[in-house]
């Protein structure tokens, strides 16, 4: 952002320091990430930079802590993998299928009672966590879905569901309504017209929420540790275990891999967000 | 010409407007259909529970339970004098029975909870009641402690007669009742759980304070800066937004701790000395750094979403008008960043004062919040009708802060990433 050749001393410099002020800001805000990724591969069991790591000696760095991640016996990181994965990818798939059907409920314009359901709908993403981990405990376990993926699958979909219906929603209101009864007056029912129109149209919206949904579960920790028993480990719930009582570099790899995962989360949430942006015509 | 308009027909001879709302009704309940499986999936497993909440934090059944034939004889009782023999009688015939089936021992934890001192004296009458003879049951049970002979402690079991008590709530705001039958706050230094309200609210406002005071500048350059350079820093922002919270919580226990880069840098610099490092973490400074990085994405992106439509031909045309930038700024465009800072703040605010895993993790015994104790009573001491008092409490709290979002925000004007 350059400055008119006009600008008065006094105000140049407060723009530097605004700039200043800002830099420090997105320090702050990205530099955390990467301390994980060097030590990651410290060669040494401890979580500070070695003297040899200062001096980038090659020695000082190694992969041992990648190799325990994959091979450590007695190492729950595989179990838990295979439980995140399945866990929020099933949570992903409902979460979708419930939020889209009901966005499209109340997009719309004769929804009754539209406030209200809105709030009910999104409540479980306003409720703090360990609230909703309490209720939904007393209900998993009266109906004995306790320690039970299934139980925890049902979970992830309540926490879910808000972000799908809202980023739906957002999509659907800049949506031309008139193609879908063009549609209809072609003859098409309703379900055809959905897969064949409406869905292609609101598409990224309906992905980028079902990302949203995805790192929710991935990523939820508070209401699975009231849910889970020890077959339904998940990898959140290992990292709480890990960085409770020992901090050791193997948590360090798990991370590095976890940020690998969610940059390309990122990534892929980004370009649907331009691509939805350029179909609806909003050039900014 | 009659009076009145002829109606309009629609061509099967039904007046238009019957026929009109008979379509509006069907969409209506075509658009309520597609809504309708999310919510009853929630009704039933979100919203039933958290009134089955509600319901175990005021429950008290237990005691009514294990001593029906008593309360049944004290409900003539007026609690002045010590009861008469018809009481006892009917508390010996329910203690037979509770030890019978070994529950005495719930009892006196019950029955402790409410006045101090039971536990010994059930323990005494158990081993006595076995020696007890017919009749005159008064006599036999005061003699064996004082204490049964003593009127407080009758009132303290008629206390726990009620099937619902509000007792949890109070003991969340660590009052009581007192043997008067008045609410009183128990000794000063065994306040624990207001303690812990304050400094939830006080760590919630203060990271909320910090979010916006960073956020508001990177959000002002994010929305003044061209699409390239804007669009790369957003990943600054979008990152760690999308990072998994444990990932960030433990790369600030890496960085706060003792022998941490934080602690490195502050010696190198000379601040402090390397024998005297500061304890950054697992205390209240841990909770509010890492809570503030953790959050801030959350106020930058309602921030910028509001000032990426704020029209820089207005900071010029205030300029132009002879206001100098700060004025500029102070009076054209701060006023209109007004609703995305309402927007931030009660997320932010919303989001903290329900934060468990960070403040658990680099908060220690100092920066722990109501969320913890919650957690705790769930886990530890499995006393869930106190962690559903006090869920609800903060429950309360937070939709009132939820009601304010949507009054000023619009709950469907949330906007994410």
């Amino acid at each position: 952002m350059a400055l008119p050749k006009y600008t008065e001393p006094h105000y140049r410099i407060w723009h530097y320091i605004y700039l200043t002020i800002c830099g420090a800001v997105f320090f702050f805000l990205i530099a955390p990430l990467f301390v994980i990724f060097p030590l990651s591969f410290n060669a040494e069991e401890f979580l500070s930079f070695s003297d040899g790591m200062k001096r980038l000696d090659p020695d000082a760095f190694s992969l041992r802590w990648y190799k325990d991640m994959i091979y450590g016996t007695k190492n729950p990181w595989g179990l838990a993998a295979k439980n995140s994965f399945i866990i929020a990818i099933f949570a992903t798939i409902g979460s979708v299928i419930l939020g889209t059907v009901a966005a499209l409920g109340l997009s719309s314009r004769h929804m009754p009672y539209k406030g209200l359901i809105m709030a009910v709908l999104i409540s479980p993403m306003i409720v703090p966590l360990i609230i909703s981990g309490v209720a939904i405990f007393f209900f998993m376990a009266k109906a004995g879905l306790a320690a039970t993926h299934t139980g925890i699958v049902l979970a992830h979909i309540i926490l879910g569901t808000p972000f799908v219906v809202i980023t739906v929603t957002a999509t659907l209101s800049g949506f031309d309504h008139s193609v879908t009864r063009a549609a209809a007056s072609l003859g098409s029912d309703p379900v055809n017209t959905f897969m064949k129109i409406t869905l292609p149209l609101i598409l990224p919206g309906v992905i980028s929420g079902g990302l949203f949904a995805f790192v929710t579960s991935f990523d939820e920790v508070v209401v699975v540790l009231f849910l889970a028993g020890l077959e339904n480990t998940t990898i959140p719930i290992q990292m709480w275990t890990g960085l409770r009582e020992q901090l050791s570099p193997t948590i360090l790899a798990v991370a590095t891999c976890l940020i690998i995962l969610s940059t390309l989360i990122l990534v892929t949430a980004e370009l649907l967000r331009r691509r939805s942006e350029r179909l609806r015509g909003i050039n900014r | 010409m009659s009076s009145e308009t002829k109606q309009i027909l629609t061509t099967d001879g039904i007046p238009l407007e019957v026929s009109l709302k008979k379509a509006e009704r069907k969409n209506k309940i075509k658009a309520f259909l597609l809504v309708a499986p999310l919510l009853l999936f929630l009704i039933i497993t979100y919203v039933f529970p958290i009134g089955d909440m509600l319901f175990r934090s005021v429950d008290d059944k237990m005691v009514t339970q294990m001593l029906p034939k008593t309360f049944k004889a004290m409900e003539t009782w007026d609690g002045q004098e010590l009861p008469d023999e018809e009481v006892f009688a009917a508390f010996h015939e329910d203690f037979i029975k509770l030890v019978e089936d070994k529950r005495e021992g719930k009892l006196s934890t019950q029955l402790n909870y409410t006045k101090n001192g039971f536990k010994s004296i059930i323990k005494k009458l158990r081993r006595k009641s076995k020696s007890f003879e017919e009749g005159n049951y008064k006599e036999q049970i005061m003699s064996v402690h004082k204490r049964w002979a003593d009127v407080e402690y009758w009132r303290a079991i008629k206390r726990r007669a009620p099937e619902f008590t509000g007792q949890k709530y109070l003991k969340g705001m660590d009052m009581y009742v007192n043997e008067e039958g008045k609410i009183v706050s128990v000794e000063e230094d065994r306040r624990i759980h207001r303690v812990l309200w304050l400094r939830t609210l006080e760590i919630a406002f203060f990271v909320t304070v910090f979010c916006f005071l960073m956020a508001y500048p990177i959000a002002h350059l994010l929305a003044t800066l061209p699409m390239k350079y804007s669009n790369l820093l957003m990943i600054c922002v979008l990152l760690p937004f999308w990072t998994s919270l444990l990932v960030r919580t433990a790369s600030w226990m890496i960085l706060l701790q003792q022998q941490g880069i934080v602690n490195d840098f502050f010696v190198g610099i000379g601040l402090v000395a390397d024998d005297n490092r500061p304890e950054m973490m697992y205390n209240k400074t841990g909770s509010y750094v890492a809570m503030t990085q953790i959050l801030l994405p959350f106020m930058v992106l309602p921030l910028y979403s509001v000032m990426k439509t704020i029209s820089p031909s207005l900071m010029r045309a205030g300029k132009s008008l002879g206001g100098t930038p700060f004025v500029a700024f102070w009076k054209v465009y701060f006023p209109l960043t007004i609703p995305g800072i309402g927007a931030g703040c009660l997320l932010v605010f919303i989001l903290a004062i329900g934060y468990y895993i960070t403040p658990a993790l680099v908060g220690g015994a100092s920066g722990t919040l109501i969320s913890n104790q919650i957690a705790f009573h769930m886990k530890s001491t499995l006393d869930w009708s106190f962690a559903s008092a006090m869920g609800l409490m903060l429950l309360s709290g937070v939709l009132v802060i939820y009601w304010l979002y949507n009054k000023l925000v619009g709950i469907d004007n949330i906007k994410l990433g």
